[in-house]
């Protein structure tokens, strides 16, 4: 114990401090999540009874979550935009992490600052500069070559760009992480035993790195889920679902619907931390 | 051939990263400076000059807002730090080995809600109808209903809950690599808590405690959802001004301007922060 313990009075009012911290860290999540339960048209007290009708229900005025055709179509869109993301991101963030933790070459230090970089410019940022730079080119082939170029408005590629410009930085400190502390040993052996590079790196690196990249792209996927201030400018018709959440918000008001998709994204995105938790534990035998 | 091998694959390795950072991330900002210095002088003219930032410094709400969402950003970090710092020494250094991952599990799960889950969990606290007044009207303690959103006090609230965890991880890594041994001799050579706490294990810290306050700083300057949902129409946001010039007016060149400046504004105070305290961003935000 690093403090000293002669004191109970104080280790007694810490410990009650820390457990108020995590009665605030919860509450407005269990709010939010409790009154998906609440069988009432309002998330409000008072307490009217169970059900399970706003996930369920498949009528007007109680419709639930599953038979939402927009949130589950935001969902559905969340759900694309997050794969690709995470995808394109770790692999990208593979190729850094050999690059930068493997690779020598000139400067090495300012390209290690720029890759960096996307984390300490606010996504809001990230999404108008991209915006202007697609619509710039695509204005500029229609003018000039009479080309539509759809995928450069806004929509689900941007979109993917947008949030893919800033993840991979995530995913790159993650990778690198765990590349740095491979014992370089164990390719040598390989390679002596007659293997060749190509074989060393699938049967020995990569697998070596497996953990970090799977923890990677659950932590990639999680942070596309939920991105709203880069998304909020580059989205087109495909939105996704925090957008449809937010526009149902700000036009309709608030309903127990939203109360229930809170509760689903909540618990899987819990569920989702934990693994990449989990799979980022050093198995007993390394 | 050898050589040429490593240089071959080095080439190869550094073409995805070329493609990422010049065409997502210098291009596009280059681009973003470029446009704002366009001004509009009749449809479709445009001139090169400084207008859009004319604009901005003679009006004052623009810059009000600025200044606005500076300074409470600075309060928003000060806070995070002096609520989070004691959270995340007991999570690395008091708590018992089994609690302790499942404290920082607590503090790690809440980290990927989205915000606008979060914020909407404070509103159903908060709001005229919402569970605080109720409860406190139904003990009695309140005779009518009264209304906690919308004031500067509930986004910093709620500003700090949605960036504290933030703060909370890094210096959790960093404190957890450091010797109790450390502590207990500065205790033994008769240092006092406070002592022990400012000459040990804050300079410890540091590199933690920057990391955390650079990433809560720029997230909170950089948020969007929660000053808007909780202080409503006159929360008066630096994002909201961006969004409005963008998407509202469809005034793009005054919107890259704001966009300019909030780059501008948050990475100086980013820059005077790591000078202060002599750390880089490398060591820092790069570390967790």
């Amino acid at each position: 114990m690093a403090v000293s313990t002669h004191n109970k009075g104080f280790l007694l009012g810490y410990r009650l401090y820390v457990g108020a911290f995590f009665v605030f860290l919860a509450a407005p999540l269990i709010a939010a999540g409790t009154f998906a339960f609440n069988d009432s048209l309002f998330p409000a007290l008072p307490w009217q009874g169970f059900t399970l009708d706003w996930f369920f229900n498949d009528t007007e005025p109680k419709l639930g979550m599953f038979h939402d055709r927009r949130l589950l179509r935001g969902l559905y869109y969340s759900g694309v935009i997050g794969v690709l993301v995470a995808s394109l991101s770790v692999f990208v963030a593979t190729c850094n992490a050999f690059l930068f933790v493997r690779g020598e070459f000139p400067a090495k230090n300012f390209f290690y600052i720029l890759m960096i970089l996307p984390l300490v410019i606010p996504g809001v940022i990230l999404g108008i500069s991209i915006l202007v730079m697609a619509s710039n080119i695509a204005n500029g082939m229609e003018d000039n070559f009479s080309i539509e170029i759809e995928m450069l408005r806004p929509g689900l590629p941007l979109v993917v760009l947008g949030q893919f410009s800033f993840i991979t930085t995530i995913t790159s400190l993650v990778i690198s992480a765990r590349l740095k502390k491979f014992d370089s040993s164990m390719e040598e052996a390989a390679l002596n035993l007659g293997a060749t590079r190509a074989r060393v790196l699938r049967t020995v690196t990569l697998p070596f790195l497996r953990p970090a990249i799977i923890a990677a792209w659950i932590v990639a996927f999680l942070v596309s889920f939920e991105n709203f201030n880069t998304t909020l400018f580059l989205v087109g018709s495909e939105a996704p679902l925090t957008i449809t959440m937010f526009d149902r918000m700000a036009k309709v008001g608030s309903t127990p619907v939203l109360n229930a998709v809170s509760f689903f994204l909540i618990i899987g995105s819990g569920l989702l931390a934990l693994v990449s938790v989990l799979v980022q534990r050093d198995p007993p035998e390394t | 051939m050898q050589g040429d091998v490593k240089r071959l694959s080095l080439i190869l390795l550094f073409a995805p990263f070329a493609l990422w950072i010049v065409l997502l991330i210098i291009l596009p900002h280059l681009g973003m400076v470029y446009l704002s210095l366009r001004e509009k002088v009749a449809p479709r003219v445009y001139e090169f000059g400084f207008g859009n930032y004319i604009d901005f410094i003679q009006e004052p709400i623009y810059w009000n807002t600025l200044l606005r969402t500076g300074s409470m950003s600075i309060l928003v970090t000060v806070l995070a730090l002096l609520i989070g710092f004691p959270i995340a020494y007991y999570i690395a250094k008091i708590a018992g080995r089994r609690s302790r991952g499942a404290l920082f599990l607590l503090c790690l799960i809440p980290l990927w809600v989205s915000d606008l889950i979060r914020a909407f969990g404070w509103i159903l606290l908060l709001r005229e109808t919402g569970v605080i007044s109720t409860s406190l009207q139904t003990m009695g303690l309140i005779s009518e209903p009264v209304e906690f959103l919308y004031n500067d006090a509930t986004v910093i609230v709620g500003l700090v809950y949605t960036v504290i965890l933030f703060m909370i991880v890094p210096l959790v890594s960093t404190l957890d690599g450091m010797d109790d041994a450390m502590v207990e001799a500065g205790y033994n050579l008769g240092g006092s808590g406070p002592t022990v706490l400012r000459r040990i294990i804050i300079p410890y810290a540091m590199p933690g405690i920057v990391a955390g306050c650079i990433v809560v700083f720029m997230l909170t300057a950089g948020s969007y959802l929660t000053p808007i949902l909780l202080g409503g129409k006159n929360s008066s946001w630096f994002t909201e001004q961006i969004y409005d010039q963008f998407i509202t007016r469809f005034n793009w060149e005054s919107g890259a301007a704001f966009g300019f400046l909030l780059l501008a504004f948050t990475s100086l105070v980013v820059w005077a922060g790591l000078r202060l305290t002599g750390q880089n961003l490398a060591n820092t935000v790069a570390k967790n």
